[in-house]
């Protein structure tokens, strides 16, 4: 089974979807299960200023502590607060009500850099 | 890599399997949090084949056990376990052991990742003795059942059992023989539950593991089997130290808090070293730590006490029962008293910490 194709990827397991002129912000449910249960979202702020190829905040699990990587540059427009009492909303719907933050895009051609979802399901062997 | 006997069964119950000390292991199954839960609650199975077991026969087999465990193991009695560290000559950790006394043998289990350095340390120190070791890690099975229903479903998933389970002591065992097979149950474990350790052969561990699993139906509490991921939750709220983490060669069981399982008076490698940090007092001490808010410290972050920094976390997690992030720490021996607010440096952000009383938690008696 593949991932949706109405977004783009990057290797390091973000999601990327453009809605309107925001690109909404999440990981995948192969990174989700690998992380196993998430314990806390570490979100930025509204109005901070994200770039392409950073870190823009971190998650945690059980097991582990990873970054949290933004294929966009831009400023954020909006985050997830459900996460805050709600971390697992990550690992139960990862692709839609767990999603991370919302970008407001400074050069939305970015995301043409991004893989496409036949090539991020090639990359995790689905 | 190695694998237990047990690794089939682990892939078809679809497991997601580590490199553990060398071994591949499950670390989970259904997912950390339910397993956790699960063992506080039912009971779960674990696969701790990886784990070394040596036995020890001949006339100086005490001899040797002595020599290297910081514990007095002659004061070990048949049918009784002991909790011991093994050090080298300063007082440093080896590893953590249990020794196990037989009638006509002993048995140390050690930690995978030591087995080998154990095995030449063993066979360094017994040069010119009469013992003869054997290495039965790949042979047999040892599985870990864990959780308070454990002792009702191990009688009615096994029925016939050649002894009755509940006379069996903490801390105690019986071996014996069960439909022709020689087998080993410890009332032992390493999650802060009431629970069994079972040792048997290969064939034999794969059918029990299958029988103590099989769905009891929807009325049924049955046995879950859980992975390394829950063994660390579990073991880390039961306050019990994990090698790796809060031992290693630089530690020292004072130090530890394992001042218990050493003889004070005794005479075995490192003891001269173990008697002095005993004597003038540890300059750090392992503590208890719960953090203010939902960030885990993992292990190397540094804790601070104002501005100076006073120590190392070893682990920490999101604690399933209590619901807080707790971890355990070396702290200077000055702010190791429980309710000193102390911090924690997590990449960069500063979490208050109070040192609490260890463990964690404990289970209802």
């Amino acid at each position: 089974m593949g991932v949706p194709t109405d977004r783009k990827y990057l290797k390091s397991h973000e999601w990327h979807k453009v809605e309107g002129d925001l690109c909404v912000i999440g990981i995948t449910q192969f990174a989700a299960d690998e992380l196993t249960d998430i314990t806390f979202v570490e979100l930025p702020s509204v109005g901070k200023e994200v770039s392409a190829g950073g870190a823009f905040g971190q998650v945690e699990s059980v097991k582990s502590t990873s970054d949290l990587m933004c294929g966009v540059s831009g400023v954020v427009a909006e985050a997830n607060n459900k996460l805050s009492d709600a971390p697992e909303l990550i690992n139960n719907d990862p692709f839609s009500g767990g999603w991370i933050i919302k970008v407001k895009m400074s050069d939305p051609s970015q995301l043409d850099k991004l893989m496409d979802g036949a090539a991020y399901d090639a990359q995790i062997g689905g | 890599m190695l694998q237990t006997a047990l690794y089939k069964t682990h892939k078809r119950l679809g497991a997601r399997l580590i490199d553990f000390g060398g071994w591949e292991m499950p670390v989970m199954y259904a997912g950390i949090t339910d397993e956790h839960v699960h063992t506080r609650t039912a009971s779960s199975i674990f696969d701790v084949s990886h784990m070394g077991r040596l036995y020890f026969t001949g006339a100086d087999a005490e001899k040797l056990l002595d020599r290297v465990c910081t514990r007095n193991i002659a004061k070990v009695k048949v049918g009784r376990c002991g909790y011991s560290h093994v050090c080298n000559e300063r007082g440093g950790i080896l590893d953590d052991v249990i020794v196990s006394r037989y009638e006509d043998r002993l048995l140390m289990v050690c930690n995978a990742s030591n087995r080998e350095k154990i095995l030449a340390h063993l066979k360094t120190h017994s040069a010119g003795m009469k013992v003869d070791i054997k290495d039965q890690t790949m042979s047999t099975i040892m599985v870990a059942v864990q959780g308070p229903a454990t002792m009702d479903l191990f009688t009615s998933h096994l029925d016939k059992l050649p002894f009755k389970l509940d006379e069996i002591k903490r801390y105690g065992f019986v071996s014996g023989s069960y439909w022709g097979v020689q087998f080993s149950i410890f009332r032992s474990g390493y999650t802060g539950e009431d629970g069994l350790e079972v040792i048997l052969p290969n064939m034999a561990g794969v059918l029990v593991w299958d029988r103590l699993t099989a769905d009891g139906g929807a009325e049924r509490v049955t046995v879950k089997p859980a992975g390394l991921g829950a063994r660390d939750t579990l073991r880390l709220e039961a306050g019990m130290p994990l090698y790796g983490h809060e031992l290693n060669e630089n530690i020292d069981p004072i130090s530890a808090g394992c001042g218990w399982c050493v003889d004070i008076e005794g005479d075995y490698i490192g003891a001269d070293a173990i008697r002095e940090i005993h004597k003038a007092g540890p300059r750090r001490k392992l503590v208890g730590l719960e953090l203010d808010g939902k960030r885990i410290a993992r292990q190397e972050a540094v804790v601070m006490c104002g501005d100076d920094a006073i120590g190392e976390v070893t682990s920490g997690t999101m604690s399933p029962t209590l619901g807080r992030s707790i971890a355990m720490a070396y702290v200077d021996s000055e702010q190791a008293e429980p309710g000193t607010t102390l911090s924690i440096d997590i990449r960069g952000t500063r979490i208050d910490a109070n040192v609490v009383k260890l463990p964690f938690y404990k289970r209802a008696e």
